[in-house]
């Protein structure tokens, strides 16, 4: 920061250094003072409208509103005077004429900014004695419940909406008094970060549609933790009372979410509670039954007993944690089996170095590249808040944008480039090729559904020699970036959990290779290719696809229900933390594990959780690393697969149904709704 | 001494010769413009400053000053804009309309002139939407001069390049504050932007840009050909030159007339307009200057002097000079209710005061008008308007309270009687009580 020029403003007395260009109410904080604000937000554009943040300045006329006003050198700032608190009170008094005063049925009741702040700045009684403004509620899809009437116009959605999210289908009609607050025409916002409005409108406005009428603030108990349902690790703080989680709120992590989070990781909870496996199952004369714990280990055991290590198999699902996989490789490596795979998709990674399996960048670089290329991904339902972050350095600094693969609308312009692998084959010798080759930061994102197919492989290996070739692997930056879907699987890539020496990978031991699979919450795979006379352990929380060709079911729990340890896709460590008991008989997963090995004549060398993160740090030392991303290395050794062999079919997309993508949305009513209100509209024959 | 017929600017103002280019080369206009221009800039931003114009769109900022803020010419050849307000939406006011469509061709001059002092390459004429017939005959007045090279590539022989755009609002009054016409301009809703950074360094397409009122540019050629100290020699110091007033009302001959600066209103009215209906002593009030300025009882309006400075020093203020009469047949607080009314439709509700305390004064007057109050709201409206006056992003709102406050001030007995009176009326019957 040193080429900022720094100034002195007075705030109060008291005198502050704050750099030119700075506004008033960013001096007065850094100074101490506290300015009440309702439209001003740090990550939106400033619009200066609720008039609740008003100061005096010396020499100046009248108060101005500090969020919008620049300071000037030897600047005189009075933040409490008494014409300031007259002007906030004056302020205070007009926001609450028309503002029902609802706050006993209102769910932004404990946690209002509008509340909070009439507690300095409002007035005992109401002066006004006419008609108050009532206004139509509206429609804005499952997950936000619009009630408008208690709305302040501060336009924080609105600009929320058109800066970060990229919809611009937020706006207000209407004048003076009569101004409203509307999406136009009755519709859910096509965004994946709908829930951010929530968290952003000051007041009970735009509240949560499930959490409606569910708790009060104060009753419910916190838990920080870590996002899982797609891969950014967005950090998230849990809020349950007794045995229910009733609501996730991202908390602010700079590098990672900002302070964002995607709706899907927000809003599938309720699945919590349906479709749960919540005791052990075993498959007798072809159809499951209830079982106890003792019973479904003892199948395990008759069943594993005499059968070789390498007719048995283990497939880790995406949202496992790092603590039960690595129970489960170790499980395995006793019981003589190198049969392992994290891939549910079958994507072609190759993990003998964690740059090719990482978002090299990570999420806070994006804001330093100045061209991106993205392979068949679509970031904006991959990960959404990761999608708004370059959206951001879209915006801000043109970044141009290439795609090859599905040309999606990823809420900023890009530019397409083809479908398939011809356009990354000739990619540097059209016209974006001059754009990356002329970047000095540019970034290759490479999506989970470009490695999906059979010429995955060459595909990874040509986009790794493409980022080399552009001089993107240096010591400085490394803009090499894999984005992945789910937040178990860099965990499962660190640990390891692949095919091992002689070991089968996933369509081997699907095919027959194996007569013994134990899936750890594999739902993503379709369960109709495994052979039909293996013997199948499933692992798993809730009662998906693979649950259903289980022939032992052992329950076990959420991210949400664990201590778990999770690894984003730009390789960052970081912790979950349970925030509720799983149901019934069901466990945490590693503690399953540990049970079954004793049983199985292996017991596992841990007891405990701090035992078994020593264990994970043995296996690989990045664990020991927390809530840290890999420095940018220079790198001369490149992925297996032959870039020559890269086939013609286009590129697909790992998720295609954001609303539908992983197991938890499958059981989530809410998602479900989602999933319904977002269908494309059938068209319709004119009559 | 009133103004002389050789000394007005605005020679049409009554259309009763055309409006074309021949007839207005005739009075005058265009004579010598290439000269002035070669002048250069520095000499038309000092005759300006010399003359002491002030900007006739109601706040009387220095139009010379307001022209020295524009920046140099670009190196990289980034344009700069004039725009001119014609959204002339103040009730009360309709001098822009009477110069645009009798003598469009001093303001198309003073715009090539006024660009020229402010390297602006073009300029934008933001017509009300209301005045259609007369947006065609300014479209047609440019044509004329485009035709004849007034206007275009070498505007009037000067070697200077300058093209001049009409654009028609459509209707809202919020659109005559200079950043929400930048805004209507730019096709975006009419919303004051927050200043600053004020629009000579960030105004339209985010360049440098000047927002003039009609009658100001429209006064510039004749203060360039005539020179600073003819147009100073009018008024007082700090308030010269000549000013269109609107006068209406209660007045026998309601008019638009060109007067010397600094006229006792009184003479203004009487001369110009026949006088107030039933003779100076049936005189209620007096609003100076279109809607939004504070209202003048009789006892002041007696020799009162209609310029800038002298209606300051009575807490009210010149501003577009619609001057409206009111005399004693005129339900005062019905009236100024209305303005109320008028303000609370037109305010674009961006900021909170202006938002909802228009809707609360307007309510409260409605009752006031009936008297369906107590004595002490009263007291709450004046501490409302209060509250709302100085703390919002443009000037409407002081502009929608200061009639209020006007009433206030000067009828508040008015107000209470009406108040008493409604209660009188409306007395709860004396209940007959039983004999004990």
């Amino acid at each position: 920061m040193s080429d900022v020029k720094l100034i002195k403003v007075t705030v109060d007395g008291k005198e502050v250094e704050v750099p030119l260009g700075a506004t008033a109410l960013q001096a007065a904080e850094l100074a101490g003072a506290e300015i009440p604000r309702f439209c001003y937000h740090e990550r939106l554009s400033v619009a200066g409208n609720c008039r609740m943040c008003l100061v005096e300045v010396e020499k100046a006329p009248k108060p101005v509103a500090s969020c919008a006003f620049p300071v000037m050198d030897g600047m005189k700032i009075i933040t409490d005077s008494p014409g300031v608190r007259n002007a906030r009170r004056g302020v205070m008094e007009f926001l609450l004429i028309n503002h029902p005063l609802d706050c006993p049925i209102c769910d932004q009741g404990g946690e209002c900014d509008l509340q909070d702040q009439a507690v300095a700045y409002g007035g005992d009684q109401s002066r006004y004695r006419e008609h108050k403004r009532s206004v139509t509620d509206k429609y804005m899809g499952p997950l936000i419940k619009p009630i408008m009437t208690r709305c302040i116009q501060c336009t924080r959605c609105v600009r929320f909406a058109t800066e970060v999210a990229g919809v611009p289908e937020l706006g207000a009609v209407g004048r003076g008094e009569a101004l409203e607050i509307t999406t136009y025409v009755e519709k859910a916002l096509s965004t994946e970060l709908s829930g951010n409005l929530i968290d952003i409108c000051p007041v009970g406005a735009l509240t949560s549609r499930p959490y409606a009428f569910m708790a009060r603030p104060w009753e419910l108990a916190k838990v920080d933790s870590v996002d899982v349902l797609d891969a950014t690790g967005t950090n998230i703080r849990v809020d349950s009372r007794g045995p229910d989680v009733l609501r996730i709120l991202p908390r602010v992590h700079e590098d990672v979410n900002e302070e964002w989070m995607a709706d899907r990781g927000r809003f599938s909870f309720d699945a919590l509670k349906k479709r749960r496996l919540d005791r052990p199952w075993l498959r007798q004369d072809g159809k499951l039954r209830p079982a106890s714990w003792p019973e479904a280990f003892q199948a395990i055991a008759t069943k594993l007993k005499g059968l070789p290590g390498d007719r048995i198999g283990a497939v880790a699902g995406g949202l496992a944690d790092a603590e039960s996989m690595v129970a489960l490789k170790d499980l395995m490596a006793a019981l003589g089996s190198t049969n392992l795979d994290c891939r549910e998709d079958g994507a072609a990674l190759d993990a003998s170095e964690r740059a090719f399996y990482l978002f090299n960048t990570s999420i806070a670089g994006i804001e330093q590249a100045d061209a991106l290329l993205v392979i068949g991904s679509n970031p904006r339902v991959e990960a959404p808040v990761l999608n708004a972050r370059i959206r951001k350095r879209v915006i801000n600094s043109h970044m141009p944008v290439g795609v090859i693969g599905v040309d999606a609308n990823l809420t900023y312009p890009t530019k397409h480039l083809g479908v398939g692998p011809d356009a990354l084959r000739g990619v540097m010798d059209g016209a974006f090729g001059e754009v990356l080759r002329n970047a000095k930061r540019p970034m290759i994102l490479l999506g989970r559904g470009a490695l999906a197919r059979p010429d995955g492989a060459a595909v990874l290996a040509a986009a790794w020699a493409l980022a080399q070739s552009l001089n993107a692997v240096t010591a400085e930056w490394n803009g090499f970036n894999l984005l992945h879907t789910q937040g178990g699987q860099v965990a499962a890539l660190d640990l390891g959990f692949l095919p091992g020496r002689g070991g089968k990978d996933l369509g081997a031991m699907l095919g027959g290779g194996v007569d013994a699979l134990w899936l750890l919450g594999a739902d993503q795979l379709d369960p109709s290719l495994i052979a039909p006379e293996t013997f199948v352990i499933y692992q798993g929380h809730h009662g998906d696809r693979a649950a259903g060709r289980a022939d032992v079911i052992l329950p076990g729990a959420t991210y949400l229900e664990k201590d778990g340890t999770y690894v984003s896709t730009e390789g960052r460590v970081q912790r979950g933390r349970r925030a509720v008991f799983p149901p019934g008989e069901a466990r945490e997963d590693w503690r399953i594990l540990r049970a079954a090995s004793e049983l199985l004549g292996h017991a596992l060398p841990y007891d405990d959780l701090a035992a078994i993160r020593t264990r994970l740090v043995a296996v690989n030392p990045s664990f020991a690393r927390v809530d840290e991303t890999p420095a940018p290395a220079a790198l001369t050794a490149a992925p297996s697969g032959d870039a020559g062999k890269l086939g013609t079919a286009p590129f697909t997309l790992a998720i295609t149904d954001y609303w539908q993508a992983d197991v938890f949305a499958r059981a989530s009513d809410v998602m479900a709704e989602c999933a319904r209100a977002h269908a494309p509209t059938p068209a319709m024959a004119a009559e | 001494m009133a103004l002389q017929d050789k000394d007005r600017i605005f020679t049409n103002l009554y259309g009763l010769q055309h409006w074309g280019l021949q007839a207005a080369q005739k009075r005058g206009n265009w004579d010598g413009t290439a000269g002035l221009i070669a002048k250069g800039r520095e000499w038309i931003i000092e005759e300006v400053k010399q003359s002491g114009l002030r900007g006739r769109g109601g706040a009387g900022f220095p139009t010379g000053l307001k022209w020295s803020f524009m920046p140099k010419p670009d190196p990289e050849g980034r344009p700069s804009y004039l725009v001119v307000n014609c959204d002339e939406s103040e009730p009360g006011t309709c001098k822009d309309r009477d110069i645009i469509r009798h003598d469009p061709h001093t303001l198309i001059e003073g715009c090539l002139l006024a660009a020229v002092a402010m390297n602006a390459r073009a300029g934008y004429i933001y017509v009300r939407g209301e005045y259609y017939n007369e947006h065609l005959i300014l479209q047609a007045a440019i044509d004329e001069a485009y035709a004849v090279g007034l206007l275009g590539n070498n505007a009037a022989g000067s070697g200077y390049a300058f093209d001049l755009y009409v654009h028609r609002g459509a209707g809202a009054y919020i659109c005559g504050e200079e950043t929400a016409l930048i805004e209507s301009l730019e096709g975006k809703k009419g919303m004051p932007r927050l200043k600053p950074p004020f629009p000579a360094a960030v105004g339209l397409y985010g360049r440098p840009t000047t927002v003039n009122n009609v009658e100001t540019i429209a006064v510039v050629p004749e203060i360039l050909r005539r020179g600073a100290s003819w147009f100073a020699g009018f008024g007082r110091p700090k308030n010269s030159g000549t000013k269109i007033f609107c006068i209406q009302g209660h007045v026998n001959k309601p008019c638009n007339v060109e007067e010397e600066m600094s006229i006792p209103l009184r003479e203004l009215i009487e001369r110009h307009a026949g006088g107030v209906r039933g003779g100076w002593d049936n005189l209620l009030c007096v609003i100076p200057g279109g809607s939004s300025t504070p209202l003048l009882p009789k006892h002041i309006c007696d020799d009162v002097l209609m310029d800038f400075d002298a209606l300051r020093e009575h807490k009210t203020g010149l501003g577009t000079a619609g001057v409206i009469v009111m005399d004693k047949s005129t339900d005062l607080i019905r009236a100024i209710s209305r303005l109320s009314k008028f303000y609370k439709h037109e305010s674009c509700g961006q900021c909170t005061p202006c938002r909802e305390g228009m809707g609360w004064v307007s309510r409260v007057m409605d009752r006031m008008v009936e008297g369906r109050a107590e004595i002490d709201e009263i007291d709450v409206l004046e501490d409302v308007t209060k509250r709302i006056e100085g703390h919002t992003i443009c000037a409407l709102a002081d502009g929608g309270v200061w009639p209020v406050q006007g009433l206030i001030r000067h009828f508040r007995p008015m107000m209470e009687e009406r108040i008493a009176a409604y209660k009188a009326r409306h007395a709860a019957p004396a209940m007959p009580m039983a004999a004990e």
